[in-house]
């Protein structure tokens, strides 16, 4: 009897000798609790609660607003020409560094994370550099009458800057870690290329693929910095979601700000939602094929 | 088929690689390569000594100060605070973890904007959390500090994470059997083990604090010479239409992204040596 109860004490003293005291546990969960919602989660409630503070029909209302309504298809339209060109740039990336080998690859890489290290302030300097009346091709796009800065297509511009190695960045570690065997096999097996991406490349990358149009998405409709230098604010043609906010709050019409900005909030949590699924779909395959492998 | 046979390694039998690394290289080069090269252009037409008191004038060297302190004490406290965070949520149990850990990514997904007004009504002086503190945070240099550091949070935690998840039990009990005490252990076998990630994930929010615009200038006050950080003032003389000292300020704070880069590109080497990959 006592041999079996030292038996079963002695995993746990293997346990204790490699775990914190339970006092030391709790105190670090504590603290790692108490930082997150200073930082984290009070701000994010602030948001939702700021918003009905004046009851919904101030929300509705503040969301229903001309305004608003059209800072909110400006969005969702900068949005949908982003998204899709920084789509095929990512799959088109990817194929190329994730299938082949060749000189340059890191140099590429490299080039391809620089937007993340880029001020969105600064990116959006840069194409005022390029288009702006004093830029590159100011001039030039004044006497035919076409206007990029201060206009949607520099909004969209400067939010495809900012969005720029998203999707690349979600797809590039997933192809290089499955290789290039099963492709080959298509391939030896008679299929084209068109045929080779849609039946073996995209079930295997489709969920890390749609959580990377997703983050690009949620980038490209809270883009602020970039955005903010090259659109001109004008309100009801040029402002975004986020700018609007911004003009909002400056306006000290809090409630109508933190209106606009739940939208934006609820968006970030689809998005986080799906992070979640994505990754335990992704676990959840990788353990399949080292099953099937066993 | 130039591309292939000028830059392949080594031949393919899978087809498309012309096209994918031509358009990626021609995408690259017009949103990317092209726009950023201008900033760099533009300085040169400008006299080294403009370009110089640009970069130098008091304003300026006050938004360097507070940019580059803030930052660095964001992402100070984010090491820290950031180590603690992962090792709960690798090591440890407790309700709602896996939404905690999710939610860890919120600054990833939440326009600056948001983050921005939020933090703004929740530290100032009456806000929910601002009316505790014994000293004023909105629209002060401490502001700046908070807005910095809910920016960086999630890049301690991420980096470290799979280090921290890969790390073997053996060699803590190794510790354990040689007698070392649990602080010991972490001390002298675990925190060097985890020491490239905690710099990698520190160099990653000091460089996203650097750039940061959105959620800063809410909470900043943005005072001249106190709470105003460079981002900022690249606007303010983008809208008095100087532009030639903008793009000065702008290639300032360009050179010191890219040195941050190579030094994160290091480290991220660095790590990887550590685990033996």
């Amino acid at each position: 009897m006592s041999e079996a109860a030292a038996v079963a004490t002695a995993p746990r003293r293997v346990g204790e000798a490699t775990a914190e005291p339970a006092w030391v546990r709790r105190v670090l969960i504590a603290i790692a609790l108490g930082f997150l919602a200073l930082f984290l989660f009070v701000p994010l409630v602030a948001v939702f609660v700021e918003a009905l503070k004046k009851g919904l029909d101030v929300y509705l209302a503040a969301i229903g607003e001309p305004d608003a309504v059209s800072a909110i298809r400006l969005t969702l339209v900068a949005a949908a020409i982003s998204v899709p060109l920084n789509l095929a740039f990512g799959i088109a990336a990817a194929w190329a560094i994730a299938k082949f080998d060749f000189r340059g690859k890191n140099l590429l890489l490299t080039f391809i994370d620089l937007p993340f290290s880029v001020s969105p302030v600064i990116a959006g300097l840069i194409f005022v550099l390029v288009f702006g009346l004093q830029g590159w091709f100011g001039e030039w796009l004044r006497d035919h009458d076409l206007k990029i800065i201060f206009a949607l297509p520099g909004i969209v511009i400067a939010t495809i800057f900012i969005t720029f190695p998203f999707i690349a960045r979600e797809l590039i570690p997933l192809m290089q870690a499955q290789g290039i065997e099963q492709e080959e096999a298509a391939r030896v097996l008679g299929a084209g290329g068109w045929q080779i991406f849609r039946r073996v490349t995209l079930p295997n990358v489709k969920w890390a693929l749609l959580y990377g149009v997703i983050l690009c998405n949620a980038r490209a409709m809270g883009e602020f910095g970039a955005v903010s230098v090259v659109s001109g604010h004008i309100r009801g043609q040029t402002n975004t979601m986020p700018l609007h906010i911004e003009i909002l709050y400056n306006e000290y019409q809090f409630a109508a700000a933190f209106a606009v900005a739940s939208l934006l909030a609820g968006l970030a949590l689809v998005t986080l939602a799906l992070k979640y699924v994505v990754e335990r779909r992704v676990a959840a395959a990788a353990r399949g094929t080292a099953g099937a492998l066993r | 088929m130039l591309l292939s046979r000028a830059l392949l390694k080594r031949h393919s039998v899978l087809p498309g690689f012309d096209l994918a690394l031509g358009f990626t290289l021609l995408y690259l080069s017009f949103i990317v390569l092209v726009p950023l090269s201008a900033a760099f252009l533009k300085t040169f037409t400008m006299t080294w000594p403009a370009f110089w008191d640009a970069v130098t004038a008091p304003r300026v060297v006050a938004s360097y100060r507070l940019t580059f302190g803030a930052s660095f004490a964001a992402a100070l406290v984010n090491a820290v605070f950031g180590l603690v965070v992962c090792w709960v949520l690798v090591r440890y149990d407790f309700p709602a973890r896996r939404l905690v850990d999710a939610l860890v990514d919120l600054p990833f997904a939440l326009p600056t904007a948001v983050a921005g007004i939020a933090l703004t009504a929740l530290y100032s002086g009456n806000g929910w959390i601002g009316q505790w503190l014994p000293l004023k945070v909105s629209f002060t240099p401490i502001g700046v500090w908070v807005a910095l550091t809910f920016i960086g949070l999630p890049f301690v935690v991420r980096t470290l994470q799979p280090v921290l998840e890969d790390l073997q039990k053996e060699i803590e009990e190794a510790a354990a059997i040689l007698g070392a005490t649990r602080w010991q252990t972490f001390r002298r076998v675990i925190l060097p083990i985890l020491t490239p990630a905690l710099l990698t994930g520190f160099a990653l929010a000091f460089a996203r604090a650097l750039g940061e615009y959105g959620s800063v200038i809410f909470i900043a006050g943005n005072l001249p010479m106190v709470s105003e950080i460079t981002p900022l003032l690249i606007i303010t003389k983008l809208e008095q239409f100087d532009v030639p000292g903008a793009t000065a300020i702008a290639v300032v704070m360009l050179v010191a992204a890219f040195v941050l880069l190579l030094a994160i590109n290091a480290l991220q080497a660095w790590t990887r040596a550590r685990q033996g990959r």
